[in-house]
């Protein structure tokens, strides 16, 4: 008898799992064009207003994925046909150089905005800027825009440049985690390097080694993280990283060239607790 | 009729050795180790009460208490339930203070053993074994602790070495009215003060019964006056249990205990503990058939239902420790949910037994370190990642009695054990482990036994054999660097182990004439799977100061053996001599020791009374402790030997009792440790102690 009635009401507590379920209608997706984007600046010429937008609606020294949109002042829309592309350079007292960046690509899944990143690897200061131009064409017409963008420094350290032992300058940046968790996080770095003033290409075939540690704990380290190589479809460096616990993390690195030679880091050991080049994470 | 079934108290069973009856000891060690070559398997011993017809099967009691009294047998009355598990050959303890020890059951710890208090399974919430179960009540709670080595104690759940059942004092309908009493006692060593009272209340049909300690100590001193620091503790515990007759053969049973400490200092550990608190509830149904006999052959005589809920709060303190290299806080907490139901009942010659048990435990432990850079984020993990286990079995037992003088008795028992990791962080962060892990992990646990007791003219033997599984302990699958000082080494949980499980093989012989008793029990368990942790050098430890990372894994098998003799001798109407000899053995499969595995160890005592008058003299010791396990950081602990004296007096007013009881411990003031001691702390030195309880 007990056990009937435990089935029973077993039975009926399934039955009322899979009823709630299946009234649990979800309600249609609407997609907004602008999750999660929020405004940086507005870059304006005489046609045309050019939105920038960021997850946090700003930049910042290091990889920054940035998000635009092209509006027509005269019409008041949004154009959805053009060819984007971009430059930034920096304006220093001695000279002016560029930063690496991705080509910029219209969104897809998006009726307007357009995407692509930027590294800058210097912060501005009072006296030496950024500055952003945005080249455009719709309908085979060309037009530009130009101003100031404001990249204060990073608190945690993105993006490292160095000279290699091959005598080339070399810049790393931080891609993700951009939301860092206690687990095993997919990590992902550029790896650019100066060919000019204005040139900062991907580097192809190397290979980059992780050892985050905590400073502040004895610099523990964690386990099963795995060295970032490079992918064919992004060209971006992949690989794992571990995060046993929150707080700062240095992400000490060792750059290696295609023969597998240390270009330039160190292996942590006790006499050594930190490379010459890291990235910094705290959560 | 049920107030037989509940005034019913258990006889306490202790015998020691005697040096001029050693000759005869050598030869019954002999003689049974025949036996136990005779049997296939290998053995392993129980104790026996005298009823031939329904074969008891506890292995040990230890008598604590009788309704409001705590028991006036005991040498020192107001010992903490720690001092009084020890008494068992089969029992040793770990100590990591003065307070709070970890009972080791032929000689296996927490995970492979069960405490349960009144058949209630409560989980300790301290990743550090700081709060074994047995540290949340009091010896004023308890009539005794009911000891049964291995899979004899499966009807409290799935274990390997055993179980202990811690059992409530419980007033009897036989003695109606009000009864009170008053206990005090002081020690000087730790300056301890205790302090406690009972009342209980018994009408025709009604009885509650409440009582309340206190305890409060200071650092203790070990051996030579050498302070101990960090082993104070403060504690109390209130606890109440009331019962509802109903027609004379049902009973309605509410119980709660509170119990709490705060400021325990744990001298071997590098942290102390700020708060242990635990809330234990229960309530109960117990029927007693008036007619008991259902057909002509069928007798149900007992069926006992209890729900309970219990829920225990740990958080650990390091800020009254110098100089810590990183300031943490590492709170745990333990909610268990349970409950269950078991008939008893005649059929012919068998004494049957049907239990069906179940529990659903929730256990969650975090630790957050605070960096010295007060501008950095706080580092924050859950060592135990708010683990769910869900269990259920069902145990059945029968008892045959083939005549007068001997029994069989068979259990078997199969579970279901259920483990789901809820906190995405924490299952996340043991997937940096184990990346191919799932949330959750189901097992099945199964046991069986079987036991032949004879008993003829003072004789008494019984074999047995048993096979049991275990499912691994929270920590031991879902731990996440959990710091053990005493290998100085960062556990880190396996959600994949496989159970243990343990073959295990049982004897024990015993003789008993009006002024001399004997009894050698021996067990044997060949444990395959016997989860351990191991190193892995190509991981990082996170602990400052750690020596590794221990990973838990399974050797292939580990072998224990246990034999303890003991001994009473009655010279005349005032004298009697008690002794005590222990032997374990531990091996893994490469023939390394195993941890806490204890030397050979005695204790022998005379014992003197005159009408209201006791003492006596007890010398206690172990043996060098050659057996012993490097690789879980263990070292040699030399042997040792103390001198306890006491003395008791029973003051009689009127209806009025009062005992007075005096002793000294470690009358030498020898300094020593022993295998059990963590990280080799000393235990205590000479202690002079007073123990007053007034009843009436
Ligand atoms: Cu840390
Ligand atoms: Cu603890």
């Amino acid at each position: 008898m007990k056990f009937q009635l435990k089935n029973i009401v077993t039975v009926l507590l399934i039955a009322f799992t899979f009823v709630s379920c299946s009234t649990d209608n979800s309600e249609p997706i609407v997609i907004s064009e602008l999750d999660g984007l929020t405004k940086i600046q507005e870059l304006t010429n005489d046609t045309h207003t050019i939105e920038l937008y960021s997850a946090s609606g700003t930049l910042q020294q290091g990889y920054n994925a940035i998000s635009l949109r092209i509006k027509n002042k005269a019409t008041k829309e949004y154009e959805t046909n053009a060819t984007v592309n971009w430059a930034p350079i920096m304006k220093m007292s001695t000279m002016t150089h560029a930063c690496p960046y991705s080509e910029i690509k219209k969104t897809s899944g998006k009726q307007t905005l357009y995407n692509g990143y930027i590294v800058f690897q210097m912060a501005e200061n009072t006296m030496e800027h950024w500055f952003l131009t945005v080249n455009y064409s719709i309908n085979g017409v060309a037009e530009s825009v130009s101003a100031q963008i404001a990249v204060p420094a990073s608190t945690k350290q993105r993006v490292t440049t160095f000279i290699g032992t091959d005598g080339t300058k070399y810049l790393l940046a931080l891609i993700d985690p951009s939301n860092p968790k206690v687990a095993t996080n997919e990590m992902t770095v550029g790896v650019y390097k100066m060919s000019s003033m204005m040139q900062f290409p991907v580097v192809d075939g190397f290979k980059v080694k992780i050892d985050p540690r905590m400073p502040s704990m004895g610099n523990h380290g964690s386990p099963n993280n795995v060295d970032l190589i490079q992918s064919s479809i992004d060209k971006l460096y992949h690989g794992k990283l571990s995060l046993t616990m929150t707080g700062y993390w240095k992400i000490n690195l060792q750059l290696l060239n295609d023969k597998n030679e240390v270009l330039k880091g160190e292996s942590i050991t006790d006499a050594v607790p930190s490379s010459t080049i890291y990235f910094e994470i705290e959560f | 009729m049920v107030v037989e079934q509940f005034s019913q108290i258990k006889k306490a069973k202790t015998s020691y050795i005697l040096a001029f009856i050693l000759r005869f000891i050598m030869k019954k060690i002999i003689f049974s180790w025949a036996l136990f070559c005779l049997a296939i398997a290998s053995i392993y011993g129980q104790e026996q009460t005298k009823d031939t017809i329904a074969p008891n099967n506890l292995n040990e009691v230890i008598v604590i208490g009788k309704k409001s009294e705590i028991s006036q047998k005991q040498v020192k009355p107001l010992a903490s339930i720690d001092e009084y598990l020890q008494q068992s050959g089969k029992i040793e303890m770990i100590k990591r203070g003065g307070y709070a020890w970890e009972p080791v059951l032929n000689s296996m710890a927490t995970e492979r053993t069960l405490i349960t208090i009144d058949g209630m399974r409560i989980f300790g919430a301290c990743t550090d074994k700081m709060d074994p179960i047995s540290s949340y009540i009091e010896v004023s709670n308890l009539s005794e602790a009911s000891i049964k080595s291995g899979q004899q104690g499966a009807c409290h759940g799935a274990t390997i070495g055993g179980a202990i059942d811690l059992k409530r004092n419980r007033s009897s309908f036989n003695d109606l009215g009000w009864k009170t009493s008053v206990n005090t006692g002081f020690e000087t060593n730790s300056n301890q003060k205790i302090f406690g009272t009972a009342v209980n209340y018994v009408s025709d049909s009604f009885y509650i019964d409440t009582d309340f300690m206190y305890r409060d100590a200071d650092n203790y001193s070990g051996g030579n006056s050498q302070k101990v620091l960090f082993s104070q503790f403060r504690k109390f515990n209130i606890s109440a249990t009331s019962g509802v007759l109903i027609d004379k053969n049902k009973l309605v049973e509410g119980s709660i205990i509170y119990d709490k400490a705060t400021a325990v200092g744990y001298p071997a550990l590098p942290m102390d503990v700020s708060l242990a608190e635990a809330l234990i509830t229960s309530l109960k149904f117990e029927y007693v058939p008036k007619s008991k006999k259902l057909t002509s052959d069928l007798a149900l005589t007992n069926w006992e239902t209890k729900i309970y809920y219990n829920t225990i709060t740990h958080k650990m303190d390091d800020t009254k420790r110098p100089a810590v290299p990183i300031h943490m806080d590492m709170p745990g907490w333990s909610d268990t949910y349970g409950f269950y139901s078991k008939i008893k009942g005649v059929i012919e010659n068998h004494h049957f037994n049907v239990d069906l048990n179940s529990f659903y435990n929730r256990s969650i432990a975090e630790m957050t370190m605070y960096p010295s850079d007060p501008n950095e984020n706080l580092m924050f993990m859950y060592t135990w990642p708010d683990v769910r286990t869900f269990y259920g079995s069902l145990f059945l037992e029968d008892n045959i009695a083939l005549n007068a003088a001997s029994s069989l008795k068979f259990s078997v028992s199969l579970g279901n054990h259920f483990n789901e990791v809820a906190d995405q962080l924490g299952l996340e962060s043991l997937q940096i482990f184990y990346p191919n892990m799932s949330k959750s992990k189901s097992r099945i646990l199964k046991s069986i036994s079987a036991n032949y007791l004879h008993y003829q003219n003072g004789f008494e033997y019984g074999l047995g054999i048993a096979y049991g599984e275990r499912a691994p302990s929270v920590s031991e699958g879902y731990g996440f660097y959990l710091f053990n000082s005493f290998d100085r080494y960062d556990y880190i949980g396996n959600p994949g182990l496989k159970n243990e499980n343990s073959v295990e093989g049982n004897a024990y012989l015993g003789y008993k004439n009006k002024s001399f008793s004997a009894k050698l029990t021996s067990s044997y368990f060949h444990i395959s799977n016997y989860i351990v942790g191991k190193p892995d050098a190509t991981v990082l430890p996170m602990t400052i100061g750690a020596s590794g990372i221990k990973v838990y894994t399974a050797l292939d098998y580990a072998t224990i053996f246990n034999t303890d003799l003991n001994l009473e001798y009655q010279f005349d109407s005032h004298f009697k001599a008690k002794g005590q000899l222990v032997y374990n053995y531990g091996k893994d499969l490469e023939n390394q020791n195993l941890p806490f595995i204890s030397p050979l160890r005695y204790s022998t005592a005379l014992n003197y009374k005159k009408d209201r008058f006791s003492a006596e003299i007890m010398i206690q010791g172990n043996a060098t402790q050659t057996q012993y396990s490097p690789f879980y950081g263990e070292d040699r602990t030399p042997d040792y030997a103390i001198l306890n004296l006491t003395s008791s007096y029973l003051f009689a007013i009127n209806e009025s009792k009062l005992n007075v009881r005096a002793g000294i411990e470690n009358v030498l003031d020898t300094y020593y440790s022993t295998f059990s001691d963590w990280n080799n702390i000393p235990r205590k030195g000479r202690n002079f102690f007073l123990n007053v309880t007034f009843a009436y």
